[in-house]
């Protein structure tokens, strides 16, 4: 059985333009407002050698590869193959887990982010993550969950108020929430939930986001929304999206890089990967014959 | 601006609030165990200096002064009762765990009992001695402290702890088993005895011996039961002595000797509770389940 | 529950092969009847006490009125008068000096123990916190007698002359005071707080941790924003039943307390609680009905007083399980087992 045709980016946004069949859809994303600070792009995270270990079980086995500033890059392969761990190396969260380390180097831009110097905390606040189960805090209201990131920092009043609301539109929300903004986060749906964490992570102005197959937990319509969200998203951000769902990497991506049993097997455009691979493994797992 | 000033240490006093946040809680860690290190080390300096063969093998005499004589008729008091009210206990405490998780896990009437018992454990132990004193000493029952009644209020005391702890146990052993033993046509009774039972023991003996450890050190509940006597008995109708109360009785005269029996028997009574908590948890670890 | 299961009776018995004959059915039915009574007969002993607890207290509770016997503030055995309000506030006092030492160092272990000590180290720590547990009540009595009381005492007189601006601080020490039998009741509750606060942290989900760490939170901050916040219906409840604990507490307590009926002035004079007046006074009660009654109605208030206080507290602590797979099981038996689970 062959998998969907896969369509190109073109053509996807032209379906997507129509209305949708079903009458009850959430309502269009409104315009975006555009991030104020200036300078601030995404920046290009390039793997040298990473490899990552729990314990002695070798997980990622050396890979190397870079991720384009301003631009969406999906990690695709089969359960177990290495692609959460990897990307949780990014924001050196993989470490967390007792017993976890990671070898090699990580750079943004040009520095190293597994060097001495450097504060791990400091680059959480730079590499921002969403997770797969969408992890609102739940003691806290829709407010306060996007305002936290932002009080740690020490951020407060009307700045705080202000900033707030422009990460609930920045994530497609604010139409939504703005006039319960104190009721509790946990209150919300699953995907609304999902887009609350967004705005959490975009409040603090990372240069980087990582998502740890942000759709998985969602209906289709809730995963519609956000894979519009991720398309405006990159325009201020480097994006790395983990996803089981290839349609949905064929999707969003601009480049897609296919990882096998913690190796990297292939890293090209979206397009090639899934209409003409060059690794045979590539092609067999693309037309779904393990998976 | 450049990638490494971004990744620049986070504010001082951010790192500062972390630190001193890590440090009073590492703290108030050590100093949580400081009582615990100075009652060992007083122990061993006032008690050890008690102990000697004669300690343990006479009776007290009831003298102040002079020979107050040993422990003898405490230690062997305390493992009569305690023995009995385990006797007592752990097989109604572990038939109502039973009954808690094979017949009852949905009915309403299994979750008031459940309730009942947790709310027990939380019931002060004098209170059980004084139960006891009601019903068995001055009532209509009654007729005097006697050892056998003693070992009752210690069994009030040990049977919601065990209870709620084999309930546990219990209910860790995985229903699969079950199922398979019900699917190849065995009766209830026989998967309790033959599959649930034995698959627990482990944590069921931890259970219970918990409960033995804490008995062991109980006076309030001894007080008007069993009360005090000095010479050894092994007459469960009458009066008893046992460790926890002769520490008692002792602390309260003003006799140097005394005071420092009381600390002998102290020491004695800690290693001995030491000992039984020790070995519950050494055979916790042999449990398949925990 | 499951279907019961069935086994295939002898050929030739003439009925389906299907039924199980009255005689191997009966041990099944002996076995749930015997266990289906052994729980009964729990709560028929809780409502017996409770019963004869207050027919025995009687004698006392209607000479007095209940509100007087409660709330009267002359205890004094010469005269005949039972009046236990210097019980009820020592009882009161000793309580709270326990909760306000023995529960933030209680939740700061549970804390550092659960997110912060290194994995080799949290084993051993957490056995050594609770073998304070292991310890009987009379040797703590004892230790506070002979080590506590002489060694604090320069402390408390230093404290009491240079606070004695805090209201029910002064600088007269008496050896036994409510004081030192707080600190000793800290120190017995604090394994049972502590372990339950520990079960309770231990829930909080690892998403709400992540979400913290991946903000750029310190360990601390995460901490705060994601772990605390989540366990606070679960703590105060781990912190009431400490309460319960420390209320019940008799023999510490009377050994270090002082046993004077009376409601000192400051926290470092001599006082008395429900539970110690029981203890002490048993003894000479024996043949005065109207005393041995008051002891008992005292033990009925100390009763009726935990069980509240435990009530309640296990409310909290049901509703600080939340979403934990083995539900409240794994929590209450942490709570019977007067400490950590076994």
């Amino acid at each position: 059985m062959s998998p969907e045709p896969v369509r190109s980016r073109e053509q996807q946004r032209a379906t997507r333009a129509e209305p949708a069949p079903n009458g009850s859809a959430a309502p269009k994303a409104e315009p975006r407002a555009p991030r104020a600070t200036a300078g601030s792009d995404g920046r290009t995270v390039r793997l040298e050698g990473l490899r990552a270990f729990y314990g002695d079980a070798e997980a990622v086995k050396g890979v190397s590869l870079e991720y384009e500033a301003n631009r969406v890059t999906a990690m695709i392969g089969p359960s177990g193959c290495g692609k959460s761990t990897l990307v949780r190396c990014i924001n050196r969260m993989h470490e967390e887990i007792p017993g976890a380390h990671a070898e090699g180097t990580v750079r943004l831009d040009d520095a190293d982010i597994y060097d001495e110097a450097v504060d791990v905390v400091a680059v959480r606040r730079v590499v921002g993550m969403v997770f797969q189960k969408p992890n609102p805090f739940p003691t806290m209201s829709i407010f306060d969950n996007v305002a936290a990131g932002l009080r740690l920092t020490g951020r407060r009043g009307g700045d705080l108020k202000e900033r707030v609301e422009r990460s609930l539109r920045g994530a497609g929300l604010w139409e939504e929430v703005k006039d319960r903004l104190n009721s509790p986060g946990i209150g919300l749906s699953g995907g609304q939930q999902q887009r609350l964490c967004i705005a959490r992570t975009i409040a603090v102005e990372p240069e980087v986001i990582l998502m740890d197959e942000p759709c998985s937990a969602l209906d289709p319509v809730a995963t519609l929304k956000i894979e519009e969200l991720i398309d405006e998203l990159k325009r201020d951000y480097t994006i790395v999206i983990v996803t089981h769902n290839m349609q949905q990497a064929a999707r969003v991506a601009d480049k897609t890089a296919f990882m096998l049993s913690g190796e990297l097997v292939e890293f090209a455009e979206t397009h090639t990967i899934f209409t003409n691979p060059s690794d045979s493994r590539t092609e067999e797992y693309v037309t779904g014959k393990f998976g | 601006m450049s990638a490494m000033s971004v990744l620049a240490p986070i504010s001082g006093r951010r790192r500062r609030k972390d630190k001193v946040a890590r440090a009073l809680l590492l703290t108030a860690t050590l100093i949580a165990l400081v009582p615990l290190v100075l009652v060992i080390y007083y122990l061993l300096k006032r008690g050890l200096g008690a102990i000697s063969w004669h300690f343990f093998t006479s009776d007290p005499t009831g003298a102040f002064i002079g020979d107050p004589g040993g422990i003898k008729s405490a230690i062997l008091g305390t493992i009569e009762m305690v023995a009995l009210a385990t006797l007592i206990s752990v097989p109604i405490g572990i038939g109502v765990a039973l009954y808690l998780v094979e017949y009852g896990r949905d009915s309403k009437f299994a979750s008031v009992v459940r309730y009942f018992v947790d709310v027990m454990t939380g019931v002060p132990s004098i209170v059980f001695g004084l139960f006891v004193y009601i019903v068995l000493v001055i009532g209509s029952l009654g007729s005097g402290y006697a050892a056998w009644k003693g070992a009752i209020a210690l069994s009030l005391l040990m049977l919601p702890v065990i209870t709620r702890s084999s309930e546990v146990v219990l209910l860790l052993v995985p229903d699969s088993l079950r199922e398979a033993a019900l699917a190849l046509g065995a009766p209830r009774w026989r998967i309790v005895f033959r599959i649930v039972l034995p698959s627990a023991l482990p944590g069921l003996v931890t259970g219970s011996l918990l409960a033995v450890a804490r008995a062991a050190g109980e006076t309030a509940p001894l007080l008007f039961t069993a009360a005090i006597v000095f010479g050894t008995s092994f007459n469960l109708s009458d009066r008893m002595n046992s460790m926890p109360i002769q520490i008692f009785n002792d602390v309260g005269q003003a006799s140097d000797v005394l005071v420092q029996r009381a600390w002998g028997a102290a020491l004695t009574l800690v290693v001995m509770v030491l000992l039984l908590t020790l070995v519950a948890r050494l055979v916790a670890r042999r449990s398949r389940f925990t | 529950m499951a279907v019961e299961a069935t086994t295939t009776s002898m050929a030739g018995s003439g009925r389906s092969p299907l039924e199980r004959p009255l005689r191997a059915r009966f041990p099944d039915r002996l076995l749930r009847w015997v266990l289906t009574a052994l729980a009964a007969g729990i709560l028929l002993l809780i409502a017996f006490f409770f019963v004869r607890l207050i027919v025995e207290a009687n004698p006392a509770l209607s000479k007095f009125g209940v509100l007087h016997f409660a709330f009267d503030n002359d205890w004094d055995v010469s005269r005949s008068i039972y009046g236990a309000l210097p019980l009820v506030v020592g009882t009161l006092i000793t309580s709270a000096i326990a909760l306000l030492i023995g529960v933030p160092i209680a939740v700061a272990t549970a804390v550092y123990l659960t997110e912060l000590a290194p994995r080799r180290v949290r084993g051993p720590l957490t056995v050594l916190v609770e073998l304070l547990a292991a310890v009987p009540s009379v040797v703590y009595g004892l230790w506070g007698v002979f080590v506590l009381i002489p060694k604090l005492k320069p402390a408390e007189a230093w404290f009491g002359r240079t606070f004695d601006f805090i209201p029910f601080v002064g600088a007269d020490v008496a050896g036994p005071n409510y004081f030192i039998a707080g600190l000793i009741l800290a120190i017995m509750i604090l394994p049972i707080v502590s372990a339950i606060s520990r079960e309770v942290l231990a829930t909080v989900p690892v998403g709400d941790k992540e979400a913290a760490l991946a903000l750029g939170a310190t360990r601390w901050e995460m901490i705060r924003i994601a772990v605390l916040p989540y366990s606070r219906a679960g703590i105060t409840g781990a912190a009431m039943l400490g309460l319960g604990r420390a209320i019940g507490e008799t023999i510490a307590v009377t050994l270090v307390i002082g046993n004077a009926p009376q409601i000192g002035g400051t926290i470092f004079e001599q006082g008395y609680t429900l539970a110690a007046v029981i203890a002490n006074e048993f003894g000479e009660a024996a043949n005065n009905p109207l005393h041995r009654a008051a002891l008992i109605a005292a033990g009925l208030v100390l009763f009726v007083l935990t069980l509240l206080v435990n009530v309640l507290a296990r409310a909290f602590v049901v509703r600080g399980q939340r979403k934990r797979a083995g539900g409240p099981a794994q929590g209450q038996a942490a709570i019977a087992a007067g400490g950590p689970p076994v």
